[in-house]
């Protein structure tokens, strides 16, 4: 179990006020300069040491991201950082706990990361729905301006950057990087195609990185404990502390910073007081918000909550969003809402995603009361196939996987519910 | 120039070519909706997946991948098969199957793609989706159930046209195209948006539910709206032509066609003159017309005896054949006296190259500094105003003289007063003398009021003719206009020669715009073919052939010559017109020397070579000096209502309730329910 000391995020619970004064009392701002003055590629390179994959689903890693930036604008152009806040995925909640309660870890992760891949400004892009949120991370950049940290001179290292806040309008999709960049620019929140990366041209048409809060957020700690502490969390390649969230029918639902590769079994027990009703009326978890597939009881019980260790399982670490269903679930039922989620949320853009999410989230309801023929599950998982890899950014694959997952794992109860309607069709004699 | 495999074919491809160009330099047909030449790339219909290595283990929209050196492309996997048949299976789950009742049936992509690509049968039991219907003006009309969200009409409005004015709202399966506000989409290129419509969501309102495809004859034409020359098709069954779409002509109009050339082609069965009419003798006032034969009509044009006291003036639609034919006429009679600039403008016409647009159309795109002297582009030619956006998104920077109109690029406006020009501003000044290849456009409004010379004087002043760049234009706006000047056919004085020539028969070729009063005792006769002005004026109307009833040679803005074949018959006792010029001769006893359509080919290619061949014709001649100082206010162009310019519009429904919709804000007329 993570000790309190090497704890990141030590006021996720709001026991103390998130405001400047309590912010430096937890040791935030406090001589950023030194880390700025350390140089960029320092930066970067202790970044890449501590091995800190990105926080926002992906897992790509960090540093090397911020590695693609151009070390010097041939052309003018400047560069930016775009902090994505837009957490809309369902079971996701860390960005909002970091952002209310320990909005300086950001922006100061914000300046030092911006600093480090030579950026101009940073535009914070918080979900709409966030009001309060949005509210304090104003309030929050506003007293960084004032104490000097950021804007002109930030900190007294002699290196201009601005940050602002940006407030979507309850969009899903605007979480995808290139849509929210899009959203930035004024237009309609639809991805991009890929390449040009980001990094080439983005932002106003200027080299830009997306990063998540969590990633942003934990920067200024790995500079001033070192990455060799933030690496001996976890196993290889999945190093550090998280901010996991547990939702569902476990006895006490919470937000924790944990490291990683801590076992399932183990992180529940702990934090959560242990699954309703105990280990035995465990049915299923999604452990990674929903688009990842869900994995059932026997398989996640000694699962290492890291990228590998869930994607051993079929599944993925996503945000860290475990959504844990116990045995009173309608599984297809969840899964067909989850369905229902991602069709409302389609851009509608590309082909495959308009059309087959809601073909998809149609046949799950029918599924649901097992109003269809047997051959229709495998017809469903078809779809799934054709939507998946066809689309331009991931929210086709998101889509796909949650229904993948279940009809892997849980196909005797499809053909179940199939059987209870009546359609199930009488064996060849 | 990466090398790239295709099909285990090695190819070279060009570089910057993605990977659905080099498909298709290898011969392999790739399926595409949202993917369109002239459009950005949207990448979005994902019909055009193919296999690429290196790469991820899944088929890549070839669309907007470039093409890079040893990429192995598979366009004939099973993987490829799959990712069509499922997108496809996408596209049609939520389309309507409503193919026998759409207009699109016969030419549409997702038809014909379906057919080649697309599963065979359908798998999807659930509801289809509606969409209700948008309201896009009186050209556009919409179905909007059966749209693919290409967004190549999105495109078409914010790029091409440079006008936002259709876009997407809502998301995900609730997506819906349509105006801003569901206003009618004004600009005037907005039809195109139904060419590019790979499905029946956007089709053509006045032509809705008139032919099937397979029914149409398609003849070659050239477009006489404007003076662009616009190349197009005329589809036509029977004797009626139904539609003018465009022709693919990088050099002219690329595909593009203005709203005026497409739709007033309905004008063409009304207000016709099909037969022949004379007009009785009254005391007060003018007598009525009354139907006669044309042998009454030519023994009462010779009873006149004119002799030499004959003259001509030639409308705006003109074929260069008909001009021919009267000025061989009038040589035969001795007389010279022809024109062509109906409403009295003069301007110099001794050396061709000056009242020339000399850069060429594809060319003016490349233009860095352009100034604009007294015209309305987007009215005048609009075909034009594409290309000078184009100009201005690669950085040319735009300077206009004249009342100001709304650009669709930035522009800068110098004011009405054509004194300006004497003095202009240091930006100005600046733009032009820092431009590689400075271009100087003068249009009607500058040319009927003597800045001809002025801006002749700017343009030595600038350099605007250098080393592989011309950059002096003159622009009109009659498509007869090149061709009149190519054949000699103007008087130093302009229609105010004519009238003090006091002719005793006056020949009105289809001339509408004319000021008939001028000519109180001259025998007016009128050779057109629409009841308009020209023919209320008339004393003597011969019916004649309109634009798409004869064969013609056309010369565009820039001196391109241009050949335009004969689509329909023209109704009624209507004749080609250089059959009744030629029958006119016999009348009055006088031989003009051809009594064929090929010997009066033959003729006026001896009398004005350049016409003989088709492309761009030399007009020879260095730019004359020019000088002077201009003057005069401009207060209005010429083009007052760019959807009733001529004859033919005039007499068009779709085009007077555009100018009644689009241009004086009338409420849609719709039928009481």
């Amino acid at each position: 179990m993570l000790a309190d000391k090497d704890r990141i995020f030590t006021n996720v619970y709001g026991y103390q006020p998130w405001n400047l004064d309590a912010a430096r009392a937890r040791g935030d701002w406090d001589n950023t300069k030194d880390i700025l003055a350390k140089g960029q590629d320092a930066i970067i390179d202790e970044i890449k040491a501590s091995g800190l994959r990105g926080r926002g689903g992906a897992g790509f890693p960090t540093g090397m991201k911020w590695s693609f930036m151009p070390k010097e604008s041939k052309d003018g152009r400047p560069s930016f950082l775009v902090i994505n806040a837009d957490e809309s995925e369902p079971g996701s909640c860390k960005d909002r706990e970091i952002i209310r309660h320990d909005p300086h870890k950001l922006i100061e992760g914000a300046l030092v990361a911006g600093f480090a891949m030579r950026a101009r400004a940073a535009y914070i892009y918080i979900r709409g729905e966030y009001i309060r949120e949005a509210e304090t991370l104003f309030a929050a950049v506003q007293e960084a301006y004032d104490a000097g940290l950021i804007g002109k001179n930030a900190c007294g290292s002699g290196y201009d950057f601005d940050v602002f806040v940006h407030r979507g309008a309850g969009a899903y999709i605007c979480g995808e990087e290139t849509a929210m960049i899009e959203s930035l620019e004024g237009k309609k929140g639809q991805p991009r195609l890929k390449p040009p990366f980001p990094a080439g041209a983005g932002l106003y048409g200027c080299p830009t990185t997306v990063n998540n809060v969590e990633s942003i957020a934990v920067a200024p700690t790995i500079m001033r404990r070192g990455s060799a502490w933030f690496s001996s969390f976890g196993r290889e390649n999945n190093k550090g502390t998280k901010l996991f969230q547990i939702s569902g029918h476990v006895e006490k639902p919470c937000v924790v910073e944990e490291e990683m590769s801590i076992p399932f079994k183990e992180l529940i027990e702990k934090h959560c007081g242990g699954i309703r009703g105990g280990w035995d009326n465990l049915l299923a978890v999604i452990p990674g918000g929903s688009s990842v597939p869900l994995v059932p009881a026997a398989e996640i019980m000694e699962a290492p909550m890291d990228f590998d260790g869930l994607k051993a399982v079929g599944s993925g670490l996503g945000t860290a969003a475990v959504i844990v269903m116990d045995k009173s679930t309608d599984i297809v039922k969840a899964i067909s809402r989850i369905s229902y989620f991602y069709k409302h949320e389609s851009c509608g853009q590309c082909t495959p995603c308009r059309e087959g999410t809601g073909w998809m989230w149609r046949m799950m309801e029918r599924l649901r009361v097992g109003d269809a023929q047997p051959e229709e599950i495998d017809m469903l998982f078809q779809v799934t196939k054709q939507v998946e890899g066809h689309t331009i950014c991931a929210l086709g694959d998101a889509a796909a996987w949650p229904i993948q997952g279940l009809i892997r794992h849980f196909r005797p109860e499809l053909e179940r519910r199939i059987a209870d309607a009546g359609n199930m069709a009488e064996a060849a004699e | 120039m990466p090398t790239v495999k295709v099909d285990g074919q090695e190819i070279e491809v060009p570089a910057g070519a993605t990977v659905l160009q080099a498909c298709e330099l290898a011969g392999k047909e790739i399926p595409r909706f949202c993917y369109h030449e002239r459009l950005s790339i949207a990448g979005n219909c994902r019909m055009c997946l193919v296999e690429v290595k290196p790469g991820p283990p899944k088929p890549q929209a070839s669309c907007a991948l470039p093409a890079t050196e040893g990429q192995e492309i598979r366009t004939d996997s099973e993987m490829v098969k799959k990712a069509r048949e499922g997108v496809m299976e996408f596209l049609l789950i939520n389309h309507p199957l409503d193919c026998p009742i759409c207009d699109q049936g016969g030419e549409c992509d997702l038809q014909d793609q379906s057919m080649a690509y697309g599963r065979g049968a359908t798998r999807y039991d659930e509801n289809k989706r509606a969409v209700t219907e948008k309201y896009m003006g009186p050209l556009i009309k919409t179905t909007m159930t059966r749209c693919i969200h290409c967004t190549r009409c999105v495109r078409f409005s914010e790029e091409i046209a440079g006008v936002d004015e259709i876009g997407a709202l809502y998301r995900g399966e609730n997506m819906q195209i349509t105006t801003y506000l569901e206003h009618a989409a004004k600009h005037e290129l907005s039809a195109n948006v139904i060419d590019l419509c790979p499905v029946g969501a956007l089709t053509s309102r006045p032509y809705a539910f008139e032919a099937r495809p397979w029914e149409l004859k398609k003849t070659l034409g050239i477009d006489v709206m404007d003076a662009m020359g616009a190349n197009i098709r005329i589809d036509s069954r029977g004797r009626e032509v139904l539609r003018a779409l465009p022709r693919v002509n990088d050099d002219v109009n690329e595909e593009w066609l203005s709203d005026k050339s497409r739709y007033a082609v309905d004008g063409l069965t009304r207000r016709r003159l099909d037969k022949v009419w004379i007009r009785k003798p009254k005391k007060n006032g003018q007598g009525k017309l009354e139907a006669a034969t044309w042998d009454e009509a030519f023994k009462k044009i010779k009873a006149v005896k004119p002799g030499k006291d004959i003259a001509a003036v030639y409308g705006d639609l003109l074929d260069c054949e008909t001009m021919f034919a009267a000025k061989a006429l009038l040589g035969a009679m001795g007389s010279t006296l022809i024109e062509g600039r109906q409403t009295g403008m003069t301007y110099d016409t001794s050396n061709l190259a000056a009242v020339n647009f000399n850069t060429t159309l594809a060319e003016i795109e490349n233009a860095d500094a352009v100034l604009i002297v007294g015209s309305q582009i987007r009215h005048e030619a609009p075909l034009l105003n594409v290309r000078l956006r184009k100009a201005v998104k690669r950085g040319a920077k735009v300077f206009i003289v004249g009342p100001e109109w709304e650009t669709t690029y930035p522009a800068t406006f110098l004011g009405n007063d054509l004194g300006v020009l004497n003095s202009l501003s240091a930006d100005v000044t600046d733009a032009f003398g820092k431009a590689e290849r400075p271009a100087i456009i003068v249009g009607g409004a500058a040319l009927g009021r003597g800045a001809l010379g002025k801006a002749l004087a700017l343009a030595k002043e600038w350099n605007v003719v250098r080393e592989g760049w011309n950059g002096f234009n003159s622009l009109h706006f009659s498509a007869s206009r090149m061709g009149g000047l190519m054949l000699g056919l103007a008087q130093k004085g302009g229609m105010a020669d004519l009238v003090a020539a006091k002719p005793k028969v006056l020949l009105a070729l289809g001339a509408d715009e004319v000021d008939f009063t001028q000519f109180p005792d001259a025998l007016k006769v009128f050779i057109g073919h629409h009841g308009d002005k020209g023919a209320h004026a008339a004393d003597i109307i011969l019916p004649a052939a309109a634009y798409t009833e004869k064969a013609g040679t056309y010369v565009n803005i820039e001196g391109r010559v241009q050949r335009s074949e004969k689509a329909v018959f023209a109704p009624g006792d209507a004749r080609e017109d250089w059959t009744i010029l030629r029958a006119l001769a016999d009348a009055l006893g006088v031989k003009v020397g051809f009594d064929s359509f090929d010997q009066l080919r033959a003729a006026m290619f001896a009398n004005t070579p350049a016409l003989a061949n088709e492309g761009l014709a030399d007009l020879g001649g260095e730019l004359p000096a020019g000088g002077g100082d201009a003057s005069g206010i401009i207060e209005a162009y010429p083009v007052a209502d760019f959807y009733l310019t001529n004859a033919i519009c005039r007499a068009s429904p779709t085009m007077q309730r555009c100018s009644a919709e689009l241009l004086h804000g009338e409420p849609l007329a719709e039928a009481a329910e």
